[in-house]
């Protein structure tokens, strides 16, 4: 017996010691180096229709980089539903590739992690500069005020999506620009168990975009200039309130809709059950299911009146992909040298093209391949009306806390439960009582 | 014991004689008198208490530590630097008057409702497909192997089917009992608001019972067939028998069986994830998807942490109590 109790106090002790110095050397890296000046490990988010798309569309330019620099990328491709995760254990264990993919909504809570490279205009310099970067989407790479803590690589926003024969069947002629022509069209659509709109109850992310534009439209934020919440304000309460009452009053969604996580609406939009969608670059998913490019019309997304615009007309978030570099890199000027290759004009009308994004890259905006119907709605949007999510630390808690309200309240306005301006603030109060910090 | 200790005299004249042939024990590296006499078992024992420690014993230590401290976001990249905060993370999941607690509280009860409901109907269903499947009559042993099958598949794909199912408009539930059986007036929803509690319940059933059923199959089969024919020849009914034979000596089985299903499926992640994918209805918010949100979603590690170990504590002292009571309970009927 005392024999094992000695061999465990020994383990144990070992143990500690190893984990306390990984700690260490966590917090040592500050600066990054250039120890491994020939690779280059990369973390792409999945952007294609599969992973295996993704590595055939990417080789070829991590070869083109390669020969070009000599510095050879690994390449591993990360589904949306882990990349979080993985970065969070990258960020603890500081064992993480050297660049990296990340949804543009996590900058700013990744940020305050402080493990990634902050791009400063020194850092901007060495990728050409940052005013060859759209505004809105630098704005959405970081807290106002500090470096961002990514470059934008993909840009995307939200349009509205219409089904050009059902429209016409109904004798509509053009599509919606104000919520109550929304309103009033869906109202006419909405029969033969065919339905107005289409939206996704259950998937948090999608709830926290569209509340968050209505939002604005409403003049409220979500939060003060302080990064406190204020998601009861009348604002935001009534921005809420307005997108439920699309299933709950105007009955213009199917209830069936407060279910639905895994992109089911754009299926029922393909299969013609729902005449509109509002989503940002659905066209590669409806041409996946059979429509033709033809068949279906794209709208700015609509606002309460007027016409979109910056402020309470804004009528998108910034939606897109941002690159990142971990700061304890042991291929800091390397990870630099391929953020600018991939950020290149050339890299940038290309790779968007594939993906059906937008470049953030002014040059490469403006080649004529952006400019097809229904990417130039999207391309104008970007430029003149969209508006990044919140870039405060906790926008993770955010997303969960807002997003699941308003899952909780499509299940209501589905089982027909009333929805009021009490219930929907009784929602939203309680996801402010979760923020901690 | 004493396969270890050999005669030290032998020991000796091996070490003289080394270049005989055939010994098997000359070829075993020198191991030091002492050890060989009292510690080779727990030099045999290290590995196992090694990788105890590196697998549980430290994530759990280091998840302790964790629940002291003020962890979130800003610490992920230094979480040794992360402001020790005492016991504050314990006393908001506890204070059950503001929202957190109160949802902690709320995801507790929930869990202790389905947990009942869920390892009950999976005894229920194991113990009766066990004793029906006693009796040797055709199919039988092609019976017994797709009653396995829920347990031989993977978790995911078999949820994940569950939840196409359980889909509102184009789900096989909802068009048996909605468009076949007419049982409901309108379709109804599965995965959210307040149905979904039974949908968890069924899938949980459905998952958990044919490991009721093995391990019960496995007891009867050591029951002595002639306990039943002098019963019936007393003139004992089948549910006299069950009542009287089957159940008291399925005792330690059950004893077992039943603290495992609890364990299982009071904590278990698996269904609830993959069915309701990382926000949980309120109905259904089981602890452990209620704590992965507290840590991994909103990313306060150190509130999620002190959860767990409350968690924790709670299935120890529930496990604490039972074995206590169902042991002497055992030895009272021994006695």
């Amino acid at each position: 017996m005392r024999h094992l109790r000695a061999a465990a106090a020994v383990t144990l002790a070992m143990s500690v010691a190893a984990g306390a110095t990984g700690c260490g050397g966590g917090t040592s890296s500050s600066g990054g180096s250039n120890e491994s000046p020939k690779t280059l490990t990369y973390w792409a988010s999945n952007q294609g229709p599969s992973i295996e798309a993704d590595k055939k569309i990417l080789t070829p330019e991590l070869k083109k980089f390669e020969k070009e620099t000599g510095i050879k990328v690994k390449l591993e491709v990360v589904p949306w539903a882990d990349l979080l995760n993985r970065i969070l254990a990258a960020t603890t264990s500081g064992q993480g590739p050297d660049v990296l993919n990340i949804g543009n909504t996590w900058s700013a809570s990744l940020q305050a992690s402080g493990a990634l490279l902050p791009w400063d205009d020194k850092n901007f310099e060495a990728i050409g500069g940052r005013d060859r970067f759209i505004d809105s989407a630098v704005a959405s790479a970081g807290k106002e005020g500090e470096p961002p803590a990514a470059v934008p690589l993909y840009s995307l926003a939200y349009a509205l999506y219409y089904n050009k024969a059902m429209f016409a069947e109904a004798g509509i002629t053009a599509p919606p620009t104000t919520w109550d022509e929304l309103v009033a069209t869906g109202k006419k659509l909405s029969k033969d168990g065919k339905w107005g709109l289409g939206a996704e109850g259950a998937n948090l992310s999608n709830n926290i975009h569209q509340a968050f534009v209505l939002g604005q439209q409403h003049g409220a934020d979500f939060f003060d200039a302080s990064g406190k919440a204020t998601f009861t304000s009348d604002g935001a309460v009534a921005a809420v309130k307005q997108y439920i009452d699309l299933m709950a009053k105007d009955k213009i969604i199917a209830p069936g809709n407060a279910e639905y996580a895994q992109n089911q609406s754009l299926t029922d939009f393909a299969k013609g059950k729902t005449a509109m969608v509002l989503w940002q670059a659905a066209a590669t998913t409806f041409a996946a299911q059979g429509m033709k490019p033809e068949d279906w019309g794209v709208a700015p997304v609509p606002v309460e009146s007027g016409v979109p615009g910056t402020g309470k007309n804004t009528n998108s978030m910034v939606a897109g992909i941002n690159m990142a570099v971990f700061k304890n890199s042991k291929n800091i000027d390397g990870a630099k040298k391929f953020v600018k290759f991939m950020t290149s004009d050339e890299e940038q009308k290309l790779l968007n093209k594939t993906y059906g994004a937008i470049p953030p890259v002014k040059a490469a905006q403006a080649d004529a391949a952006f400019s097809a119907p229904d990417l130039k709605v999207l391309r104008d949007t970007l430029a003149t009306s969209a508006a990044p999510l919140p870039q405060v630390p906790n926008e993770s808690q955010f997303e969960t806390a807002v997003g699941t309200a308003i899952k909780e309240l499509w299940a209501e306005a589905a089982a027909g439960k009333p929805i009021t301006t009490e219930t929907v603030k009784a929602r939203l109060d309680k996801a402010q009582q979760t923020m901690q910090q | 014991m004493t396969a270890v200790t050999t005669d030290p005299q032998v020991d000796k004249s091996d070490r003289v004689t080394s270049t005989g042939t055939g010994d098997a024990r000359r070829r075993l590296p020198r191991i030091p008198d002492r050890i060989r006499r009292g510690g080779l078992p727990y030099l045999l024992l290290l590995p196992a208490v090694l990788l105890e420690l590196l697998i549980h014993i430290i994530p759990m230590a280091i998840g302790m530590m964790m629940s002291f401290r003020q962890f979130t976001q800003f610490y992920i990249n230094n979480w040794a630097g992360a402001p020790w905060t005492g016991l504050d993370n314990y006393s908001i999941a506890v204070d059950f008057n503001a929202p957190i607690g109160e949802a902690l509280l709320h995801s507790f009860l929930v869990t202790c409702v389905f947990t009942f409901f869920a390892v009950g109907l999976a005894w229920l269903f194991g113990i009766a497909a066990a004793i029906m499947l006693q009796e040797n009559f055709r199919g039988r042993g092609f019976l017994r192997a797709v009653f396995l099958v829920p347990y031989a598949l993977p978790v995911y794909a078999a949820v994940i089917t569950w939840a196409f199912m359980f889909q509102r408009d184009n789900g096989l539930v909802n068009h048996v009992l909605h468009d076949q059986l007419g049982l409901t007036d309108a379709p109804s929803f599965w995965l959210i608001g307040d149905n979904s509690i039974y949908a968890l319940i069924i899938v949980s059933v459905w998952k958990g019972w044919p490991f009721a059923f093995l391990m019960l199959m496995a007891g009867l089969q050591n029951i002595p067939r002639e306990l039943y024919e002098a019963a019936s020849i007393d003139g004992a009914g089948i549910w006299q028998q069950i009542r009287k034979i089957t159940l008291p000596s399925l005792r330690p089985v059950n004893q077992v069986l039943v603290l495992v299903l609890f364990l299982w499926t009071f904590n278990d992640f698996n269904t609830p994830y993959v069915l309701f994918g990382k926000s949980a209805p309120e109905n259904a918010d089981l602890i452990s998807i209620h704590i992965y949100q507290s840590s991994f979603v909103t990313w306060n590690f150190g509130s999620g942490s002190a959860m767990s170990v409350l968690l924790l504590l709670f299935l120890l002292v529930v496990t604490a109590v039972y074995l206590f009571f169902t042991s002497r309970g055992r030895k009272g009927s021994h006695g």
